[in-house]
């Protein structure tokens, strides 16, 4: 083989041509994609008046696509500090089967066309949420408060927030408490669920320089937060019954798990050395997953049944 | 001379033509699911009448 040729063949391998179909699924985040996507059908499902199920299908498919572009873009972003991280070095970028600038591509071609279908088939307020989200999340999270506060998942929360006031501008094309309570209650759920995760995480978060709460103020301190956030989250999570916007059934099923919630976050505040310290954040983790999908499956039952 | 004449470019291995080759199937199939979507929204979009053809106005003839 000459010269130019084998010179070619070495530049075919690096070129990331191994990039699977499943790699470009996996810049999307599915298991985030699958919470915005649930978030947002009890937005849909709760929202007064009626859409065409075509048309709510195309608005789910709109903000699932939009915030799997966010995830691409804050794959491509973090590229570096997921290649520190063990929980991230296996995504497709660090590991070096897509390249950086195609997930950029990628997240911004998907981006643009999420924000225009939803903007043009299903409403412009419901679309122009979605592009403020993406925005939100890839340039004011990843690209600024990541790297730079303890507060990162505090204001970014806000990202992940949206989904369900997205879905009830995709119906009403307007925004009303409702949506907003949804919106608060998720806001507010996220800082103990992350800061739980990273008491768990905090060598890799050290590693890879990210100003993680427990690394900056101490676990100490990190429980301490974890328990007020907690005490505001319960009520809030009842709120939504105490305005009489459910029934009785989400209020009695709300009371009963911000009370566990309560009781998860003490423990955590309460076991601070050894084993039962990561237990006991293990634990929250697990739980507040479960507490934020159970109290929206009950939202979307009542919306349903309504 | 010959270097140029044995010259064939970027030669793909077998692993990453194989790959090419998912990602243009996923392409198709993508491209295929939104010109379907697309049409059934605009059949949405118009509504139930649209396939109606519409009445001329009813022209009241003066005696």
């Amino acid at each position: 083989m000459s010269l130019v040729s084998e010179e070619r063949t070495a530049r075919a391998d690096h070129l990331s041509g191994f990039a699977g179909v499943e790699d470009y699924w996996a810049l999307l985040k599915p298991r985030v994609m699958s919470l915005v996507v649930f978030t947002a059908l009890v937005g849909i499902v709760r929202a007064p008046g009626d859409i065409h199920p075509v048309i709510g299908f195309v608005a789910l498919l709109c903000i699932a696509i939009g915030a799997g572009a966010a995830g691409a873009l804050n794959m491509w972003w973090d590229a570096d500090i997921d290649a520190r991280m063990d929980r991230t070095r296996a995504r497709p970028i660090p590991a070096g089967r897509v390249e950086p600038g195609e997930a950029m591509v990628f997240g911004l071609i998907l981006s643009g066309a999420s924000v225009l279908m939803l903007g043009l088939l299903v409403g412009v307020l419901a679309g122009a949420l979605l592009a403020f989200t993406i925005f939100f999340y890839a340039v004011i999270y990843s690209m600024w408060l990541k790297r730079a506060t303890p507060q990162n998942i505090v204001i970014g929360g806000a990202a992940g927030a949206l989904p369900p006031v997205i879905g009830w501008a995709a119906v009403t094309g307007a925004v009303s408490l409702e949506p907003l309570l949804l919106f608060a209650l998720i806001f507010i759920w996220t800082p103990p669920h992350f800061w739980a995760l990273a008491l768990l995480k905090k060598r890799d978060y050290e590693r890879a320089g990210i100003p993680m709460l427990p690394n900056v103020a101490g676990d100490d301190e990190t429980r301490k937060q974890i328990l007020l956030y907690s005490i505001a989250l319960a009520p809030l999570g009842v709120a939504p019954f105490a305005l009489g916007m459910t029934g009785w059934l989400y209020g009695a099923i709300s009371i009963v798990l911000g009370a566990l919630f309560l009781i998860f976050a003490w423990q955590v505040y309460r076991k601070r050395e050894g084993e039962a310290a990561e237990r006991t954040a293990k634990h929250l983790f697990a739980y507040s997953v479960l507490y934020l999908f159970l109290l929206f499956a009950v939202l979307l039952g009542e919306g349903m049944v309504r | 001379m010959t270097a140029m004449a044995e010259d064939k470019g970027v030669v793909l291995t077998d692993e990453q033509k194989k790959s090419r080759k998912r990602r243009s199937l996923a392409i198709a199939l993508v491209l295929t699911f939104l010109v379907i979507l697309f049409y059934v929204v605009t059949i949405v979009k118009l509504g139930p009448g649209a396939a109606k053809r519409v009445e001329a106005p009813a022209i009241s003839v003066i005696a």
